[in-house]
């Protein structure tokens, strides 16, 4: 197998078993379109990042928690219901990292790539960056697991047990943006939040545990990944949107599947 | 001003009070919920919020439990209080597979075997694998006291539910909670929507309508001519009710709605 294969799966299957786990919260906090606010504000990250000359991942990190304040912000003066305002702030963050790129005249940049993603063109640190993050991230979404899931069933009972209900949406919130930041190179900012969504959406029905679903979330990314990236290579395929196809094949043959209750 | 009826309890002030109030005030726009509301838990007691609807009684509690910070007045705690709290209900979004078990552990570190004890001790034992999406509003309800009850509490709050439980489940429910009271010897403030099972299981009354209308005795609080004029014509059935409060059921078992009314002031 050539090595670019190789990273591509290591590099997508990494991603997916980050997924997994914290895919399942966006699916039980009723999330979803919160995290495709957030990556769509990625690209504008990017730009920043070239910008001052950091890290672009660096970049995406800094604009989707300041992005995921405003929102919280925002949400405090309900002038305008949740989903209106994620709208505001997803077209319009998207709209201004297009903008803004358009102004780097002296810049290439391959937008198809950050938009869809370019996973046969992992690099080592890319790699690095993958394996380091998600280490990072798993370990802090380990650390919270009782108190997230807590949260996730009842805030005001939370608060009145004591937990920093405040503090652990913000640290949910830097978790899925440090998955944005990882995974952006691998299925584009377009298509992250499916990567996180559908394969826990498709592990629900065959879980019993919130842990088993989480896991069960992961081993399904990875299949997804893998089977996305074979027909890629296979049939010349764009990497990123056969993933997801994938994914998405995997979800409607788990519903078809009889449960026994 | 009305002085409390049928008199200040001022044992209150030495006896040293779980939770109570100072003058508390909350302010939903220009809308005054809470005007200088005083009430006050003491240990072992069991203090019920009555009033019609919107008369601020869930605002109330959610004012004692830290959940709303008040505009005016404060609230007050013992240190260390240890608060179990029963919401109206709690619903757990299908997506999460959850059982009641899991559930209990979920709040604080817990051995399997005070996850064991709490369901045993609120009657609930034979749910302990059910999802709790699967299970009625009454099973949720001591469900929720179980929950409440591995804090071991100093205090119990209890907001009842409103139609979700029918009435012989809330009774079952409330005779749970006055062992539970006896056996720990926690204070248990609630809120009620239904005077009739609520009553005869309760030390004191606080009839509230955004301020305090009257408190005192059960016995007391019913021939108290403010608690007439909030609740009419029910308030009849209920005085003749707890005349025969020894007994441990409501005889016809019919149940008293909250209505709106203004409440007169004295």
């Amino acid at each position: 197998m050539d090595e670019f294969v190789i990273r591509a799966l290591l590099a997508g299957g990494g991603i997916a078993l980050l997924a997994g786990p914290l895919g399942s919260f966006v699916v039980w906090r009723r999330m979803a379109y919160f995290g495709d606010t957030l990556s769509h504000s990625a690209l504008l990250g990017v730009t920043l990042g070239f910008l001052l000359g950091v890290n672009p991942m660096i970049g995406v990190m800094v604009v989707c928690v300041s992005l995921a304040l405003a929102l919280v912000a925002l949400q405090r003066r309900r002038h305008l219901a949740a989903d209106t305002l994620l709208g505001i702030l997803s077209h319009g963050s998207l709209s201004l990292g297009l903008v803004a790129l358009a102004f780097l005249e002296t810049l290439r940049v391959d937008l198809m790539a950050y938009l869809f993603g370019d996973i046969l063109s992992v690099t080592d640190g890319d790699l690095m960056a993958i394996y380091g993050g998600g280490a990072v991230a798993m370990a802090g979404l380990a650390l919270l697991w009782r108190r997230l899931l807590a949260v996730t069933v009842d805030e005001d009972l939370a608060r009145v047990e004591g937990m920093p209900v405040d503090a652990l949406r913000l640290a949910f919130m830097l978790l899925i943006a440090l998955v944005i930041a990882i995974a952006m190179k691998i299925v584009g900012i377009l298509l992250i939040t499916s990567l996180l969504i559908i394969p826990a959406a498709a592990a629900r029905r065959f879980a019993r545990t919130p842990e088993g679903m989480a896991a069960l979330a992961s081993v399904l990314g990875v299949v997804a990944v893998a089977a996305g990236l074979l027909a890629s290579l296979n049939w010349d395929l764009p990497g990123g949107p056969s993933v997801v196809v994938a994914a998405a094949a995997l979800f409607l043959l788990g519903s078809l599947v009889p449960l026994r209750r | 001003m009305s002085t409390p009826y049928p008199s200040r309890d001022t044992s209150a002030l030495f006896a040293g009070p779980l939770a109570w109030t100072e003058d508390l005030t909350v302010r939903f726009g220009r809308r005054t919920v809470l005007d200088r509301v005083n009430i006050a838990v003491q240990p072992g007691e069991v203090v019920t919020l009555i009033g019609p609807n919107g008369a601020g009684k869930t605002t109330l509690v959610r004012a004692v439990l830290g959940l709303m910070a008040p505009d005016g007045g404060r609230v007050l705690r013992r240190p260390n209080l240890r608060v179990g709290y029963m919401p109206q209900k709690l619903s757990v979004d299908q997506t999460l597979p959850l059982t009641v078990r899991r559930f209990l552990a979920l709040w604080r570190p817990v051995t399997a075997d005070q996850v064991a004890a709490a369901l045993e001790e609120a009657g609930v034992t034979r749910l302990a694998d059910s999802a709790v999406q699967t299970i009625s509003g009454g099973e949720m309800q001591r469900v929720l006291l179980a929950r409440a009850l591995l804090g071991d509490p100093d205090l119990l709050v209890l907001d009842e539910p409103d139609q979700a439980v029918d009435v012989h489940g809330q009774a079952e429910l409330f005779n749970r909670i006055a062992q539970v009271r006896q056996r720990r010897g926690c204070g248990v403030l609630l809120v009620s929507h239904d005077l009739h099972t609520v009553m005869a299981r309760t030390d004191r009354v606080i009839c509230l309508n955004g301020h305090v209308c009257c408190s005192g005795r059960p016995e007391d609080v019913s021939r108290h001519p403010e608690y007439h004029a909030l609740f009419g014509g029910h308030a009849r059935d209920l005085a003749v009710y707890v005349h025969h409060h020894d007994h441990a059921h409501a005889e016809d078992g019919k149940v008293v709605h909250d209505h709106d009314g203004d409440c007169c002031h004295g």
